[in-house]
């Protein structure tokens, strides 16, 4: 089923005194569609929120929303509201002043505004709190004011920018879950920016992985996770393993001294290429003459798992995630099934700086 | 503790030399009459006259002429500290060490400056001949007094303006642009409110002393008008009537302290952050 399109960018590119941040960005937001824009910080995540949110002006491109540009149109003008990093709670106002500050703005009843408010309050949990002035809440309160007070206009859109940046990682948790169930609840299209990939890999309906002002993927997270398409987002979603290889024909490729079965097809014989593998798709065996093996340099307990480094033979270190434990100095064998193996270009996105910086 | 106490220690003695002990002075010039016997009576007789109509039209005049100059100094100062806030921050405080240069030099030279352009004979009325038109008196008027008063102040209103512009975090601007508040939206229900410590301590700042000033007002006023400043200098200085001048500056004093009061109590539950 195709949703409706209610935003799109075209050809989007932002400049700051000449330096690119944004480069070429197409990109469709669906109605009601929960869209996490991930990356490190400086990948222009954020550029890119301000620019739909109209505190900035496209360099060059054009931005629809349903269908109409508006790259001209002053952010009170767009029917879309923001979730701010540090939240931008108005210190001389109390709490209900705050969250009625849109619909004072269009002038509605008061009996009206007065309803509207005290029921998006309730949706974030902070039902009589109308005249606790902002100083006097925790962070996690400031948060949820922040988010009622830009739910409470019905925007279409919602635009949250690291939202939960600033919250201890158990209440994070917490307001993931909520913010998700605020998203159905009310069926507003959010778009997120973060740079925690767990929180984006849980959340979201649509991930667009973002690095040096390109959008490198777009996919629903168990796309984005299984299939990455280039050793920047393997290395950022999740951990990775990262090698040079070659194809030495179809379904099979050369890493790490020794030929694998793979998937993978279509590449030229002897074909340079990355291989991503991911911890957990590690099975350690005794090591045979038919596996790679390795030293065992250190193991952590992490809860579920232990990680376990892993100094092959030929001197790369690998990662594995496994539920068994290991001894420290053991040697031990690597064994990977075709589907463990995850192949992509080498000139699509790595120079041979970025593969060395990267081990 | 008692270390700390001694380091205030030189401070404490100024203050009392030069604040406590003078203030007690004036209170005891104010409210004791000396007979000629050379007996000490306790008098509210200094007072009453302090109070007759005559110093009180002065009074009422200069605070006229306080609250013009209050009133120009902030509608100026306003919108030069918005648009100084606007500015990047370099130029900004470039522009800003522009407004700031008049003050390094003392107020009665520029003062004088001001009485030779403004004169029958200065410069602008040289350009106003020139222009064929009639030439205009403008010193000795009270245009000339007012002018003097908001040219020498407007700094002290403009800085804590501008200092109050400069706490203000821009995410709070484009929050409201965020919420659908336009430009004068965003600034009467923001900005204005942000600021408002600002201008609080800004008509603070300019109005008290605007009350007494006094060479200002002799310098480009003449005698026509006599300010509450220059009524209080003829006491001691002309007439050498110590008791009345005391009581005149104890009336003052009184109406300073009252209008500090208010103006403390409407700058309560002002948001932290402010000045």
């Amino acid at each position: 089923m195709e949703k409706q399109r209610l935003v799109l960018l075209k050809n989007v590119c932002k400049e700051f005194d000449g330096v690119e941040v944004l480069s070429n960005i197409n990109l469709y937001i669906r109605k009601n569609e929960f869209l996490t824009l991930l990356g490190p910080s400086g990948c222009g995540k954020t550029t890119l929120l301000r620019l739909l949110g109209g505190f900035e002006t496209p360099t060059s491109g054009d931005i629809l929303f349903e269908g109409k540009s508006i790259i001209n149109t002053p952010p009170y003008k767009r029917r879309l509201n923001t979730v701010f990093q540090r939240y931008a709670l108005f210190p001389h106002y109390d709490v209900f002043d705050n969250v009625a500050f849109g619909l004072k703005i269009k002038k509605l009843p008061k009996e009206e505004i007065k309803q509207k408010v005290r029921e998006k309050l309730k949706l974030v949990g902070l039902s009589g709190y109308e005249n606790r002035t902002i100083d006097t809440l925790s962070g996690g309160q400031q948060q949820r004011v922040a988010i009622a007070r830009a739910l409470v206009n019905e925007p279409e859109l919602l635009l949250l920018d690291e939202p939960l940046g600033a919250l201890d990682l158990k209440f994070r948790k917490e307001m993931q879950l909520e913010l998700k169930r605020m998203q159905k609840q009310l069926g507003i299209t959010f778009v997120y920016v973060t740079h925690d990939q767990e929180e984006a890999l849980s959340m979201s309906d649509t991930i667009a992985v973002m690095d040096s002002g390109r959008i490198q993927q777009i996919g629903t997270p168990v796309m984005i996770y299984n299939e990455p398409v280039n050793s920047f987002v393997a290395d950022f979603i999740g951990e990775s393993n990262i090698l040079y290889g070659i194809m030495k024909e179809d379904y099979v490729a050369h890493f790490a001294g020794r030929d694998f079965r793979c998937l993978d097809r279509g590449y030229n014989n002897n074909e340079p290429v990355v291989v991503v593998v991911r911890p957990e798709d590690i099975k350690l065996v005794p090591p045979t003459d038919q596996t790679v093996n390795g030293v065992v340099t250190s193991i952590i307990f992490m809860g579920v798992h232990y990680e376990i480094r892993l100094k092959g033979d030929d001197g790369f270190e690998w990662l594995i995630q496994s539920i068994h434990s290991a001894e420290v100095g053991s040697r031990l064998g690597i064994h990977l099934d075709p589907d463990d193996i995850h192949i992509m270009d080498r000139s699509q996105y790595d120079t041979a700086e970025s593969l060395e910086i990267k081990q | 503790m008692n270390r700390k106490k001694a380091f205030a220690l030189p401070y404490i003695v100024w203050m009392i030399v030069f604040t406590i002990v003078p203030l007690l002075l004036i209170l005891f010039y104010a409210f004791i009459h000396k007979t000629d016997t050379g007996a000490l009576i306790f008098t509210t007789e200094y007072i009453r006259s302090a109070l007759s109509g005559s110093s009180m039209s002065v009074l009422l005049l200069s605070l006229e002429y306080a609250l013009i100059t209050t009133v120009l100094c902030l509608l100026l100062a306003y919108p030069a500290a918005l648009f100084l806030w606007q500015l990047r921050s370099r130029i900004g405080s470039i522009v800003n060490l522009l407004f700031m240069l008049p003050m390094w030099m003392n107020f009665l030279l520029r003062t004088y400056a001001w009485r030779a352009l403004l004169d029958m004979s200065g410069p602008i009325n040289r350009v106003l001949q020139w222009l064929g038109l009639p030439g205009q008196q403008l010193l000795y008027t009270e245009g000339a007094v007012i002018f003097g008063l908001v040219y020498n102040f407007l700094p002290f209103m403009l800085l804590p303006i501008y200092t109050a512009f400069t706490k203000i975090d821009r995410s709070y601007v484009q929050a409201a642009e965020d919420l659908g508040a336009n430009r004068w939206q965003t600034l009467t229900r923001v900005i204005l409110p942000l600021t408002r410590s600002g201008i609080i301590t800004g008509v603070t700042m300019v109005f008290m002393p605007a009350v007494t000033t006094f060479v200002v007002s002799r310098l480009l006023g003449g005698s026509q008008t006599m300010m509450f400043g220059d009524l209080l200098e003829n006491q001691f200085m002309l007439l050498k009537d110590w008791n009345t001048g005391s009581a005149l500056a104890v009336v003052m004093m009184v109406l300073m302290l009252l209008s500090m009061a208010l103006v403390r109590k409407s700058d309560d539950g002002v948001m932290p952050g402010g000045m």
